[in-house]
């Protein structure tokens, strides 16, 4: 039997509306307790044993063996591997230019824009005669502490020249010290994308080629 | 002096001899038996929490490795996972977490924040627990992936059977240093991709 809460009396100022469950009755049998208990169990045992006859009988799918080609499945790690996400960030790279040198043109963006400051580049400026002289630099080191790094991207998106990336596909790998972690130029730009490429399809203008758009004081007129 | 060298020099040739083996297996045993029953004290602070969650759970199984059972008492626990960014305010009782364990005890540093401060680089914040207490694997990500997690703990397990707590010894066993080739080249869905 329900009512209307807020025909009910004694709710207060607010009638907050709402439907009165009655308690059930306390009978006897249920005041007892072992009766109902046993009835409770009785139901549990119940479908215990039409399980166990079913399974045996083979009249139903066992539902253990129907939970290893279906559903949640758990993934042996290091033998079965989950793909990752096309976006995913995983460990950095340095791309190469046609020649094999990298891209990188040490203007620090990178290591401005990292939040961890896990990216250390010491510029240098190439030797005098070379074509690209006066009009960028390239990293003497460059180094990246990849347990202080915390994969947000922002090095990518800062960098100019498309010459770091994230996109090796491989998550950084645990080590048991820190000095470890510090991975060089050299190793940075043996790391391959998804594809396995190095060279992005980014095309480069080297400097004295037509389609450069830089200018200096010593070279205007190419 | 000289006569304590002696002695130390007849235990080896003892230890070299006819209990030589017996007592390298009995060590290879020990080890390989803790390195499958890690009881954990997991110490979790921050937001990798959320990504340990996720390798204890039926995807990742972390009971895979043995190293499911969660002990919320240093006392019992093996391993101290130290999951998340450690304040200064916490520091000491991190410290003292550590010393109530009860020997072999290894810790390992979840995360940038556990590992060394990640951009954390403030007044409050430690920069690594491993200025408070030993650490044997750290597992970098902000949070990790659970791949790397469970490489973390295949590293940590690795080292337990080689017997050294020296660093540099024991290498992950997907290292990008000296191999490249596990990288998730094929990017599909479906469940025959994961093989």
């Amino acid at each position: 039997m329900t009512q209307q809460a807020s025909d009910y009396q004694g709710l207060g100022p607010q009638k907050v509306r709402g439907v009165v469950v009655r308690r059930p009755n306390r009978t006897a049998g249920v005041q007892a307790y072992i009766p109902e208990l046993s009835k409770g169990l009785g139901i549990t045992m119940k479908h215990f044993f039409k399980n166990t006859k079913e399974y045996m009988l083979g009249q139903r799918p066992d539902p253990v063996l129907e939970s290893t080609t279906d559903g949640v499945n758990t993934i042996s790690y290091p033998e079965q591997r989950r793909p990752y996400p096309e976006r995913f960030r995983g460990m950095h790279r340095l791309t190469h230019r046609d020649d094999g040198s990298p891209r990188c043109v040490a203007c620090l963006c990178c290591s401005t824009a990292c939040p961890a400051q896990c990216i250390h580049i010491e510029p240098a400026e190439y030797p005098e005669g070379d074509e690209r002289r006066g009009y960028e630099r390239y990293p003497a080191t460059f180094v990246i502490d990849e347990l202080r790094c915390v994969f947000c991207g922002f090095c990518v998106e800062a960098c100019p020249c498309d010459a770091i990336r994230m996109d090796t596909g491989i998550h950084a790998a645990p080590y048991d010290s820190r000095e470890q972690f510090i991975y060089e130029k050299d190793l940075l730009m043996s790391f391959c994308g998804r594809e396995g490429d190095q060279v992005t399809e980014n095309a480069r203008h080297e400097p004295g080629e037509s389609t450069h758009p830089g200018v200096d004081r010593e070279r205007h007129g190419h | 002096m000289g006569e304590v060298k002696a002695t130390t020099q007849t235990t080896l040739e003892v230890g070299e001899g006819a209990g030589g083996f017996a007592t390298t297996q009995v060590t290879a045993l020990t080890h390989w038996a803790q390195k499958y029953s890690l009881f954990m004290y997991p110490f979790v602070t921050a937001c990798c929490g959320m990504e340990f969650m996720s390798v204890t759970s039926p995807r990742y199984d972390l009971s895979r490795f043995g190293a499911e059972a969660p002990r919320f008492s240093p006392r019992q626990s093996d391993l101290l996972w130290v999951v998340g960014t450690i304040s200064q305010r916490q520091a000491p009782v991190l410290k003292r977490i550590y010393e109530q364990m009860a020997p072999p005890k290894w810790v390992i540093a979840f995360g940038t924040c556990a590992s060394c401060g990640g951009f954390y680089d403030n007044y409050t914040t430690v920069a690594g627990i491993d200025k408070i207490v030993p650490c044997d694997v750290y597992i970098p990500g902000c949070p990790p992936r659970p791949e790397a997690v469970l490489d973390g703990l295949l590293l940590l397990m690795d080292k337990i059977q080689s017997g050294s707590k020296d660093p540099a010894i024991v290498k992950p066993r997907t290292d990008p240093v000296t191999s490249q080739s596990h990288g998730l080249i094929k990017l599909r869905r479906g469940r025959d991709s994961m093989v």
